[in-house]
């Protein structure tokens, strides 16, 4: 038997190949929405792995330091380092801001970490590593900068002497390393007249600027303008040990939050990305429907056109499983041509996109089960239409 | 031009009737309807509109049911106070040949598919039932258009290729709905002979429902129908002398 759905494909090439386009391209978006939804994914794993860090010792109660702010004194880490089952604990600095780049800015996440420690930028792709205490950066290629530019942080300029890739925030945002010391500064730095102001407002307290101590004024204004906080203590355990154990101790002796890489994980994925996620989801059920209807609307108007050779075929004796075999090869002949020009599109466009969009194997082989899925859904009321065709219609008008 | 003999295969109809709806508004297209035609033969049906031809044609076609009657086809009686066959659409496919007032070939079909399509729904492999369609569109006369697609053909030999599917399963019957309307006179004719050739060559009972003034005089015999009944009469028989490139 001839396939007559291949035929009558053939015969409308153009119409089909054109309406598939159309689809494709939707299905492409649909699939781009799935690769920004594993993009986000990959990002916080990536947000981890470049740490370093088995755990995360953060503000207690708080969900930092990505999730929510968390700040602890810097010398926290001195009594980490002295806990059982650590093997190296080290300060690190967040913070996300318009990084100036020539006269544009450049969102991204600044890191401030020690040299050596975990926290600090991985493999580099070109450049050297931070070897002064100040005023040199490291930075992901994502943000453009190239090795000799100079970088405006706050008040200060920063020279880019080593590149990395894929190092980015939860956010997508790619990092920019600098000196912890210079990341404090640059986390609390007030501008020249807001430091004049405060030291102003001080003198002009009498409870600050006491004659019979002499000190107390100097001493409060360096208190207010300098910072010894950071943002969370990254650590690294012994070899062979658990992680859950080696932080519960942190947790009860030092009064502070500590976070497990699954853990961290649980919050980056189930909790920081859940909004975004929900919200692509919802985006991909919507243009599920919209393809549906799409795919439904084309097949029905296409069988409504053939009602009358459809009325012959069933005269001169065609069943009605060869009839809605037809119908229903022509839907999904619709949804594989959608499916290669969507998959196509989304592999050309994705490099285009600013947030990562990472297309898995999976999720096309998933995608085009859908597809075909919805196709065949979409084909029941045309050939429900089909069906419903008297034979007689072709007899005497 | 084939002689008519009642013998044999073809159709025999006997008191046929159909009735729409019940109670008072039933209304009863077909009162009392007896043919006969024999293998070989072309009828002319005729009778003005409402008269009950459509409706004829449709149960003659099993695609609606008689309330009474009998229908006999070759030597199977497929009606008789109800459907004889539980698969009308394996009967119409395997015993009824259909010619319509427009060809009605599938346009996504070239012109030999259209024709093997109906061996092959009656499980024929492809290569043979497309032999069949070669062999009986150089009958028709239309063997240079075997790879056209439809659109790519002239009225006439639309229609002759519609014939040709019509003969594909080798019925024992083939009904034509106006097969001459769309068609002049000479085209008209040129189905007419071309029915009356592939009835005497397939040993095929035609009928033919028509209207056309131009073709009438052409049949032996007519049914008339009138009123839900049928008449028989003798018909002119004209030859028809025309060459077949004029189809």
């Amino acid at each position: 038997m001839i396939s007559l759905a291949g035929r009558d494909i053939l015969h409308a090439w153009s119409r089909f190949v054109l309406t598939g386009m159309g689809l494709g391209l939707l299905i492409g978006v649909t699939l781009s929405m799935a690769g920004i939804y594993r993009g986000m994914v990959d990002d916080a794993g990536a947000l981890l792995d470049n740490s370093g860090a088995d755990l995360w010792v953060v503000q207690k109660d708080t969900q930092g330091p990505y999730a929510e702010s968390s700040s602890l004194r810097d010398d926290v880490v001195h009594s980490v380092r002295g806990m059982p089952g650590v093997a190296r604990a080290a300060n690190v600095t967040y913070f996300t801001m318009q990084v100036a780049r020539g006269a544009r800015d450049v969102r991204a996440m600044v890191v401030g970490f020690e040299p050596g420690l975990p926290g600090a930028p991985g493999e580099l792709i070109a450049g050297r590593r931070i070897t002064r205490s100040h005023y040199e950066a490291v930075a992901d290629v994502k943000t453009g900068f190239a090795v000799g530019d100079t970088i405006r942080i706050r008040r200060h300029d920063y020279t880019v002497v080593g590149l990395t890739r894929r190092t980015v925030s939860s956010g997508g945002d790619p990092m920019v390393f600098i000196p912890l010391k210079d990341a404090q500064e640059a986390q609390f730095l007030k501008d020249n007249d807001a430091i004049v102001n405060e030291r102003a407002r001080n003198a002009a307290n009498p409870a600050l600027n006491r004659p019979g101590l002499p000190g107390l004024l100097e001493a409060v204004t360096d208190a207010q303008s300098s910072n010894h906080n950071v943002n969370a203590v990254l650590v690294q355990i012994a070899p062979g040990l658990d992680a859950e154990a080696v932080a519960e101790p942190i947790r009860r002796w030092k009064h502070l939050t500590v976070f497990t890489r699954a853990q961290m994980e649980e919050i980056l994925v189930a909790k920081l990305i859940a909004t975004s996620a929900r919200q692509i989801g919802m985006f991909l059920v919507i243009l599920a429907v919209v393809s549906a209807a799409i795919v439904a609307f084309i097949i029905y108007t296409m069988t409504l056109g053939k009602i009358r050779e459809i009325a012959v075929l069933k005269l001169i004796g065609t069943r009605n499983r060869t009839i809605a075999g037809m119908i229903l090869q022509q839907a999904l002949g619709l949804g594989l041509i959608g499916f290669m020009v969507g998959k196509t599109a989304a592999t050309l466009w994705a490099p285009i996109f600013p947030k990562y969009v990472l297309l898995l194997p999976g999720d096309a082989l998933r995608g085009f089960v859908v597809v075909m899925a919805i196709c065949a859904l979409a084909s029941l009321m045309a050939i429900r239409a089909a069906l419903k065709v008297d034979p007689a219609a072709a007899i005497g008008g | 031009m084939t002689h008519a003999t009642t013998a044999g295969h073809g159709i025999r109809i006997e008191g046929l009737r159909k009735r729409y709806g019940e109670g008072d508004t039933a209304v009863d297209a077909l009162k009392d309807v007896n043919m006969q035609v024999a293998p070989g033969e072309v009828v002319g049906l005729i009778g003005p509109s409402g008269s009950g031809k459509s409706t004829l044609l449709k149960c003659l076609g099993a695609v609606i049911e008689p309330t009474a009657g009998r229908m006999i086809l070759g030597e199977q009686t497929i009606y008789d106070n109800g459907w004889k066959t539980p698969d009308l659409r394996a009967l119409r496919r395997d015993h009824i040949g259909f010619v319509f007032q427009a060809p009605y070939l599938i346009p996504f079909l070239n012109v030999t598919d259209n024709v093997a399509l109906l061996p092959m729904l009656a499980g024929q492999k492809n290569a043979i039932a497309r032999e069949r369609a070669r062999e009986l569109l150089a009958a028709l006369d239309v063997a240079h258009r075997a790879e056209a697609q439809p659109s790519e053909l002239s009225g006439g030999e639309q229609q002759r290729v519609a014939i040709a599917r019509a003969l594909a399963n080798q019925p024992p019957v083939i009904l034509a709905d106006e097969p001459t309307a769309p068609l002049d006179s000479e085209r008209a004719l040129a189905v007419i002979r071309i029915l009356n050739q592939m009835a005497a060559q397939y040993r095929t009972a035609i009928i033919v429902v028509t209207h056309d003034e131009k073709i009438i005089p052409t049949f032996r015999r007519i049914y008339h129908i009138r009123d839900g009944k049928t008449h028989e009469e003798a018909g002119e028989g004209r030859a028809i002398d025309l060459a077949p490139a004029h189809a």
